[in-house]
């Protein structure tokens, strides 16, 4: 398919702009005028639409099938969201319009912020982190900010061997070092390799429960306590929030501080990538350090309050990614406290999927799983050459976007798969199916996994040729041919994260 | 059997709860949450509202919605980083295509060739708009890829100190302020001198910095003497950034053409709509030799296994599912639908139809200079679409009384830079008319007669 | 293409997995067939610069591929006399020639009696099927 740039036709165009006559024309010094216009693309409309009508039909999303990709929560994303968020009062409503003229945005940030505490069982919540990394990010800085303001000087988080890449990253950014602690046979923390660990420059935990092997940590009460009585803060990754809403809360788990994936647990359309929310609750001695503003009401009346003496400041612009609280408003308000319902029902249907595939691949943690399970390809590699990728290419074959594959790092041949509640009994036979399908022809024909896909608009495509043309814009004349490159086509494991 | 809660978002009957429950062996679906301490269970419904059906539902939203006054309703002349510009149908097609608006990340390119041939469209359109040569996928905001660049100066420089104009957005100062402090960086920050900045002073902070960011028209919608400030900067050997508005860069120079090594900002100006602030999208592009540097997702083309072209996630070793602790930033989920409204309005523009934008606000907004001329503060600066005003009080007293004529007059300056309560940012898109501007005259003449 | 296996006799070894040839007071710095079949086609060779100076058990570089990344360490000390420019240029050469075409650096010893703690091909074939 050609690009925009390649469709563009000079003097083609497809908007209408005003034009008034008798405007004064404002002198404007060479030096920063324009000196070439840019290389937009000239289509009239319909092109422009076909064109990306045309985009999506080689794209995949949740509304087209089942997307199990673990990690990430995928679930429907109800269409009443996308009605409300254009609501003009939201949708073309100022960030600095007064606060008497945006009360209704004003209290639907507040009552979601009352939401999200009862949610996580902190009392204090700030909206504003863009995602979950940033939310992660935040919550070290308040970390950070809380112990300087207690003349403490600590220097290290501990995170989990199977935790997301963004914890690490995020330990780097907020100027921390990294200690990582084990996994144990049984999926938990490593209990004493944990009591090795922390010690008084330890400031805190960063984990996700479930973890990433979507297993509760059973011993999380001890874990509380090893960093508790060493003075340093447990901070809760919410990735997984979606396994225990209303049946389990971070707050009476012994976490001091949440970030909530707002676009995993509570339904935004994830848009090819974004965008999120990454709200942070914590516990009231952290709530001074939270970001400014926040909302606060006073009788009837809300208002953004910036009168925080202790804030580790602003995250990013305004009061964080309103269009996505109004969604994930609209989302909660729709269960109330049958939210219960929402992650028993993600927790039943992962756990159905589990016990069907059980049998045909590999199982490192023989436990109930929560929201998730991993299962290795790692038999199937031995003995038959096929790998996770293989098997993840395959799926695409019997209509189903693949899981997550090579996540967590502790697990070879990963193959991490979540439902969420979403998906009829039917679906979830129907992937299950294909997946046991798929395990026989890895035995009797491990070409149909190794040629895979088939029938996608494109095959398995060149990782390393990628990386190493690096050809990242469109280039216009001078655009390579990649297609000329003599290089023999190779097609390398991609790796995720979430 | 407890009676289950009917949404219409879960789909599985009592009958298929019992088959399931009975294929994994468990009598319960409590008994599924055996591996939770009893400890650590919420032993009580969660406090919430009762829940709401969708007719109730959207019934609740449009009253919350009802009581924000929004730029349907009032003519408003607020800016100050974000604009009501026109956002053209064509961007309700990325939007509304649940192919689009409900894939992830297109981890498996297989399945998401469309949204990776869309962001590969759009890094090349932000790299045709700033004159940089790589792009990533998308920031969060103007403020964080302002903390991103800084990171990235940090890095190729080996410096630990950062140079603010203090004519950048107070919030993107602010943000990087946030984030200084675990970058370990030094933030110092250089004042304006009459609404822009002096390079010469510039070159004086410059000295031992990795970076001197600087913005393009700057917050009090001046014309920044963007070429001398990157020359500054050059000359120190700190990566010159300039934060700049997308829609104003059909009519002024790239960024790439006078020196900078990145350009960023934020993105809301070209597809996005207000929304209270969010979310829009922050773009980050830079020259070549940064690419390695860069955080966030970056879109490649290659060639799949029958020569047939095709794009991917590239350049991966950067991020932090590959790099972790070492990563260039921990960003993951990003702001590509964001991003993709961009594309779709650049698009829909064209070379032409971007010039003609720009032109349109600069020609109204010098209109409004005119009706306003023995109000404006920097009489000596040109501006793009925004400009300050004195006004002879309080400015939020002025903005009140205003509204009460229907006028929402600007943004009060005095919350951001002391000493300035008696100045009003007013920002004219091409979505005012003459007419209105005329109307925005009468009103401050009628509020605060000078 | 892709080199088969092999770990010549003459060098000397570095638990880290590279390799260095000792030549009167100069070595020729590596890294093994194993590490270069561990991480896969390398893309990008990030070179320190002619001149520096590279410390024993540290890192002096990074090797990728497009799914991994690692630090290269030095198994010896020195002053950096030759980065492998064709190296810089087209990475895959390590996979093709890892002990020959493929070496990264150059270096005049700053210690020569920092070689006794290094591995013979013996000794580091242990390592390998120890792990």
């Amino acid at each position: 398919m050609r690009l925009l740039y390649e469709k563009s036709q000079p003097g083609r165009r497809a908007s209408t702009l005003p034009r008034y006559e008798g405007l004064p024309r404002p002198e404007l010094p060479d030096e920063l005028r324009r000196s070439s216009p840019p290389r937009l693309p000239e289509l009239s409309e319909p092109e422009l639409v076909r064109h990306f009508t045309e985009l999506t039909t080689r794209n995949f999303g949740i509304d087209t099938g089942f997307y199990p990709l673990g990690s990430c929560t995928m679930k429907y994303n109800p269409r009443v969201n996308e009605r409300v968020v254009s609501l003009p009062g939201f949708r073309d409503l100022h960030p600095l319009q007064e606060e008497e003229a945006a009360q209704g945005a004003l209290e639907l940030m507040w009552r979601l912020q009352e939401i999200l505490a009862e949610i996580a069982g902190l009392p204090a919540v700030s909206l504003q982190p863009a995602a979950g990394s940033q939310g992660e990010l935040t919550g070290l800085m308040l970390m950070r900010a809380y112990f300087a303001d207690r003349g403490e000087e600590r220097d290290t988080i501990v995170t989990a061997d199977t935790a997301h890449g963004t914890n690490p990253a995020s330990v780097t950014m907020a100027g921390y070092r990294l200690a990582k602690v084990e996994t144990d046979a049984r999926g938990n923390l490593d209990l004493a390799h944990l009591r090795e660990l922390v010690d008084e420059r330890t400031a805190g935990l960063m984990l996700t429960n479930p973890s990433t092997l979507g297993l509760f940590d059973e011993r999380i009460e001890e874990v509380a306590r090893i960093f508790h009585d060493s003075g340093a803060l447990l901070y809760y990754d919410g990735a997984n929030l979606n396994a225990v809403c209303g049946i389990s809360r971070p707050g009476d788990m012994g976490f001091d501080i949440v970030h909530y994936n707002l676009h995993k647990t509570f339904s935004q359309p994830h848009g090819g990538g974004g965008p999120g929310g990454g709200p942070v609750a914590v516990r009231e001695r952290l709530e001074p350090f939270l970001p400014v503003p926040a909302v606060v009401r006073d009788g009837e009346r809300f208002r953004l309050d910036y009168d925080r003496p202790k804030t580790i400041g602003k995250v990013r612009g305004f009061y964080g990614p309103f269009g996505v609280f109004v969604r994930s408003y609209a989302y909660i308000r729709a269960f109330g406290p049958a939210l219960r319902e929402m992650s028993e029902t993600a927790v039943l249907n992962a756990n159905y999927l589990l016990a069907r595939l059980r049998d045909a691949y590999d199982l490192p943690y023989d436990r109930l799983c929560m929201h998730e399970f991993v299962l290795s390809a790692r038999t199937l590699k031995r003995e038959h050459g096929a790998s996770a990728l293989d098997v993840a290419k395959r799926l695409m074959d019997y209509g189903f976007h693949p899981p997550t594959i090579y996540f967590p790092l502790v697990v070879s041949e990963a193959l991490m798969i979540e439902p969420t509640e979403t998906e009829a009994k039917e679906t979830l036979d129907a992937f299950a199916d294909a997946m046991l399908a798929i395990a026989r022809e890895a035995e009797d024909t491990p070409e149909l996994l190794k040629e895979a896909p088939h029938g996608r608009p494109v095959g398995r495509l060149d990782e390393v040729k990628a990386a190493k043309r690096a050809v990242v814009r469109y280039g216009f004349e001078e655009h390579p041919d990649l297609a000329a490159d003599a290089t023999a086509p190779r097609a390398l494991e991609a790796q995720k994260g979430a | 059997m407890t009676a289950h809660f009917q949404s219409g978002q879960l789909s599985l009957t009592d009958d298929d709860r019992d088959a399931m429950l009975e294929t994994i062996g468990v009598a319960s679906i409590d008994e599924l949450f055996r591996d939770i301490p009893a400890a650590v269970r919420l032993d009580r419904p969660l406090d919430l509202e009762p829940a709401l059906s969708e007719p109730e539902l959207v019934r609740h939203l449009e009253e919350l919605a009802a009581r924000n006054v929004d730029t349907t309703r009032e003519l408003s002349f607020l800016g100050a980083g974000i604009y009501d510009h026109y956002v053209p149908a064509v961007v309700d097609v990325v939007l509304s295509r649940g192919e689009f608006l409900t894939a992830y990340t297109p981890y498996q390119p297989e399945m998401s060739q469309g949204v990776l041939q869309a962001i590969f469209e759009y890094q090349t359109a932000i790299c045709e708009l700033t004159g940089m040569d790589v792009s990533n996928a998308s920031g969060y905001d103007g403020t964080t890829v302002a903390a991103d660049a800084c990171f990235v100066a940090k890095h190729v420089t080996g410096r630990d100190k950062v140079v603010l104009t203090e004519t950048l957005a107070p919030q993107v100062r602010q943000v990087v302020k946030t984030y200084a402090v675990g970058f370990g960086l030094e933030v110092v920050e250089v004042p304006h001198d009459g609404g822009t900045t002096d390079p010469a002073r510039v070159a004086e902070a410059a000295d031992g910095a990795a970076a001197v960011l600087f913005q393009q028209p700057n917050f009090f919608g001046c014309l920044e003497p963007a070429p001398e400030l990157a020359a500054a900067a050059n000359e120190a050997g700190a990566l010159a950034i300039a934060h700049v508005d997308p829609i104003s860069l059909g009519v002024l120079e790239a960024p790439g053409n006078y020196g900078c090594a990145l350009a960023i900002g934020e993105g809301q100006s070209a597809g996005n709509h207000q929304s209270f602030g969010g979310p829009h999208y922050g773009f980050l592009a830079a020259k070549d030799e940064f690419v390695r540097r860069l955080p966030g997702r970056i879109i490649g083309e290659t060639t799949d296994v029958d020569g047939a072209r095709g794009f991917v996630l590239t350049l991966q070793t950067r991020e932090q599912h590959i790099r972790r602790e070492k990563a260039t930033s921990n960003i993951t989920t990003n702001q590509t639908l964001l991003a993709l409204a961009g594309l779709a309005h650049l698009a829909w523009l064209g070379p032409q139809g971007l010039r003609e934008t720009g032109e349109t606000c600069m020609g109204l907004a010098a209109y409004a200079r005119e009706r306003l001329a023995d109000r404006v503060l920097f009489p000596e600066r040109a501006t793009f679409k925004e400009f300050a005003v004195r006004v002879g009080r309080n400015a939020t007293d002025v903005i009140r009384d205003a509204r009460e004529r229907g006028v929402h007059p600007g943004y009060a300056l005095g919350r951001d830079y002391p000493g300035m309560d008696d100045a009003l940012l007013v920002a004219v898109t091409e979505k005012r008319t003459p007419s209105e501007i005329d109307r925005l005259a009468d009103v401050l003449a009628e509020v605060d007669p000078l | 293409m892709a080199a088969a296996e092999s770990y010549p006799e003459e060098l000397k070894y570095h638990p880290e997995h590279d390799w260095a040839r000792i030549e009167g007071d100069e070595a020729v710095v590596g890294i093994t067939w194993f590490a270069q079949d561990a991480l896969g086609e390398l893309v990008h060779f990030e070179a320190p610069e002619v001149g520096g100076t590279i410390e024993k058990d540290s890192s002096y570089g990074e090797v990728e591929s497009v799914k991994a990344v690692s630090d290269v360490i030095a198994p010896l000390s020195g002053e950096i006399l030759a980065v492998n420019e064709q190296v810089v240029e087209a990475p895959e050469t390590v996979n093709e020639d890892p002990y020959g075409e493929g070496w990264l650096l150059r270096i005049r010893l700053s210690d020569p009696s920092e070689a006794e703690a290094l591995l013979d091909v013996e000794a580091y074939k242990q390592v390998l099927a120890d792990s």
